[in-house]
């Protein structure tokens, strides 16, 4: 975080009170002002992260943000600079191996190898035997429809397929936390459906997943929590909702009066544009507003109250800057 | 942490198993490793070819004469005897002639000693009671057959056979040391191309995992001293492979060539020792030079930058060679001291040593040194391979040569 614990906002405190005094889920992961130089470079600045065992956790920002570095500082492939990081409960997630699976940004399997080869090495690197991922390995590529896979070397293989296969080597030996990085970067509509639906069962299954994004709508849809990420600091993490909370609901009014005294009504931030007025909604609430139209015959002819997105909480925190790298980053992977 | 979590990761070793499995494997049965096997069998073959071609010439010009050195008519005997045999009767048996010029009344073992002619034995005495010198090493070759011309010539075969006397020549204490500074030359050469050529082999191996971007995927699930035990383990094992190829086509073609392991002196240690310590120190010169060369690939993100990084160890390495070779020179000296000291040079010196001195302790603590040196060189190395290799990878090398001169600054946050 870019902030001391004590200098967040009251709703955000009480996200992570709430995330550290659920006994019935205890962290899979907590992280505490985690930072990483290199050399003259910021890479992370105070980063801090509470994940709850069984639940799904999106790291949102832009290339460069600092996603991978905090990823790896998690998994203990390079060590913090300052700060503590624990991983079901343990500060040295190496040790813990065996019940991590980590797929990374960058991609990579021996060429040579069979799919069932390399998942099951794959395994082995986590303790699991060969024999048997080779049995786990077959299994799962029969039912992602890859049976015709198992023989096949990797340099055979589609971009798409070698991504499944390294996907299920990172499940082989069935992980109680599955690490992604940017799992959704380079497949097509379909294979993101069919990772997002794989996603949900391990969380469904008890498994805690947290992956790395720049794409807000797989965090939107599949996240109970959300760190964003910019710069190297952490703005916000915490829960999806409380996050889309950040933003007060929008209210656009359609009416059939154009002037009147029910203009006084509306809130000081309210704008015209065309036939619509555009505000906040009031923190009291629509109804005391609604009165004051009806009262003042303004005529509605329609209102809707719309909820901020996380794409709108997601520049409300991190700024334009960063949302505007974020959908350059998005635009780059529509075109590659 | 709980219990579950406390067992939770593969121990070092363990890992480094599952790393080396996979390289040692997956190199075996490798294109790559049909031409590693055949590389180096290219000049075995010429060698052995040369080797055979030149001892057949060496045998028909020179060597293969016994010259005879009794009265003019048991010479003419036993000379007639010799080509009847070999011509009439196929009896391989080298041509008999008799001693001639200023060497005519020398004594043979002098004669053999101090090299005056080319005879390989001399047969003297009479025909009923000769007498064959010769080289110990030559001795049981022309003994059954000197027994069979005598025999021939004084008419009492196939009915007896006189007993041949020998008379061992003692070989100077100078060929001696010359000839065992070949085999130690020899010796040294051997292990010079072996491990500059397996340890080459290790580093591509490990630049080839980075381009394929494995090395996270390993850096993520196990210690990267285990990667890096591993990886050169796996290359040791397949270099025994190698070798253990090269070794029987060697055999085969010394079988098949006639060409005879006499062309080297036999080490001072006896040469089943001196095998035994060859490949002691190849595996120590290999481990060595091994993890300089990883841990020079754990800072390269690209063939290019091996290149350049590796050329100053690949030189230096030369330098040690000339050094060692130098040192073999002068036993004894200080400089040979130096050498059997110095960790790179020590595998190339003792090897030479053992070729030319006979006792043993020296190679007890040389080993015990040496493997003191892999064990700081492979933990230092292994621990800068674990600092940078996760700071080269990937963005390193899509930054091509900039990548190594960029990394103390890179920023492989994303």
């Amino acid at each position: 975080m870019d902030m001391p614990l004590s200098d967040r906002s009251t709703k955000d405190n009480r996200v992570d009170a709430d995330i550290a005094e659920d006994t019935a889920h205890p962290l899979a992961i907590e992280a505490r002002g985690l930072v990483k130089r290199f050399g003259g470079t910021l890479a992370v600045d105070g980063v801090d992260i509470s994940v709850r065992e069984g639940a799904i956790y999106g790291i949102l920002g832009p290339n460069g943000a600092g996603k991978t570095t905090t990823l790896r500082m998690l998994l203990g492939i390079i060590d913090p600079d300052a700060g503590v990081r624990r991983v079901f409960g343990h500060d040295r997630p190496h040790e813990i191996a065996k019940l991590i699976g980590y797929l990374p940004e960058e991609r990579g399997l021996y060429p040579a190898m069979k799919g069932v080869e390399a998942i099951a090495f794959m395994g082995a690197l986590r303790g699991l035997p060969l024999d048997e991922g080779r049995r786990r390995g077959a299994e799962l590529l029969e039912n992602h429809g890859m049976g015709f896979a198992i023989e096949r070397q990797i340099r055979a293989m589609s971009k798409g397929q070698a991504q499944t296969v390294q996907l299920l080597g990172t499940l082989v030996h069935r992980p109680r936390l599955v690490v992604l990085d940017e799992p959704f970067s380079g497949l097509d509509a379909i294979n993101q459906g069919k990772l997002e639906r794989m996603i949900r069962e391990l969380a469904e299954g008890g498994t805690t997943v947290i992956f790395s994004t720049h794409v807000i709508h797989h965090a939107e849809r599949l996240c109970e929590g959300v760190a964003i990420i910019a710069g190297g600091k952490v703005p916000y993490a915490g829960s999806v909702e409380a996050a889309r909370d950040r933003i007060p609901a929008q209210v656009r009014l359609e009416t059939r009066a154009r002037e009147g005294a029910w203009l006084a009504a509306l809130p000081q931030d309210a704008r015209r544009e065309g036939d619509f007025f555009h505000f906040s909604l009031p923190e009291a609430g629509i109804e005391s507003l609604l009165k004051a139209l009806i009262d003042g015959e303004a005529g509605i002819l329609s209102l809707s109250i719309e909820r901020a997105g996380l794409h709108d909480a997601f520049v409300h925190i991190a700024g334009e800057a960063a949302a505007r790298a974020l959908e350059a980053d998005n635009a780059a992977e529509a075109n590659r | 942490m709980s219990n579950t979590t406390a067992t939770a990761r593969l121990t070092t070793l363990q890992a480094a198993w599952v790393v080396a499995r996979r390289d040692f494997l997956a190199i075996l049965f490798s294109r790559a490793f049909i031409f590693f096997l055949l590389g180096p069998l290219f000049p075995i073959v010429v060698g052995g070819l040369a080797g055979g071609i030149g001892s057949k010439v060496q045998q028909q010009a020179a060597a293969i004469e016994i010259g005879v050195q009794m009265d003019a008519a048991q010479s003419a005997a036993m000379i007639d005897a010799a080509t009847m045999l070999r011509e009439d009767a196929g009896v391989a048996i080298p041509p008999l002639v008799p001693l001639a010029g200023k060497v005519a009344t020398d004594a043979p073992e002098a004669i053999l000693r101090e090299r005056r002619g080319n005879y390989a034995a001399i047969v003297s005495g009479t025909p009923e009671a000769p007498v064959l010198t010769a080289p110990s090493d030559q001795m049981e070759r022309f003994r059954g057959a000197v027994g069979l011309v005598a025999a021939t010539a004084g008419g009492t075969s196939p009915s007896s056979f006189p007993e041949v006397a020998t008379q061992e020549v003692v070989t100077s204490a100078a060929d001696v040391k010359r000839n065992r500074v070949q085999t130690a030359q020899a010796g040294q050469m051997l292990l010079f191309l072996l491990t500059m050529l397996l340890g080459g082999m290790v580093l591509s191996n490990l630049v080839e995992e980075k381009g394929n971007k494995i090395i996270e995927v390993l850096a993520a699930a196990i210690p990267m001293d285990a990667v890096f035990l591993g990886k050169l383990f796996a290359m040791l094992a397949v270099s025994f492979v190698g070798i253990a190829v090269w070794g029987t086509v060697g055999v085969l073609i010394y079988l098949g060539s006639g060409w005879d392991m006499a062309s080297f002196a036999a080490p001072a240690v006896g040469w089943p020792m001196f095998f035994a310590f060859a490949v002691i120190y190849f595996a120590m010169g290999y481990l060595i030079l091994g993890s300089l060369f990883l841990s020079i690939g754990s800072m390269a993100a690209t063939v290019r930058e091996v290149q350049t990084l590796s050329m100053p160890v690949t030189m230096m390495q030369l330098l040690v060679f000339f050094f060692a070779s130098y040192a073999m020179a002068n036993p004894g000296s200080t400089i040979e001291l130096a050498a059997a000291i110095f960790p790179f040079s020590s595998p190339f010196a003792m090897l030479a040593r053992a070729a030319q001195s006979e006792s043993l302790w020296p190679h007890a603590l040389a080993i015990a040194w040496q493997a003191l040196a892999v064990a700081v060189l492979v933990k230092a190395g292994a621990t800068l391979f674990r600092r940078r290799v996760m700071q080269s990878g990937p963005r390193g090398a899509r930054s091509g040569k900039r990548g190594f001169w960029r990394k103390r600054a890179a920023d492989p946050a994303a």
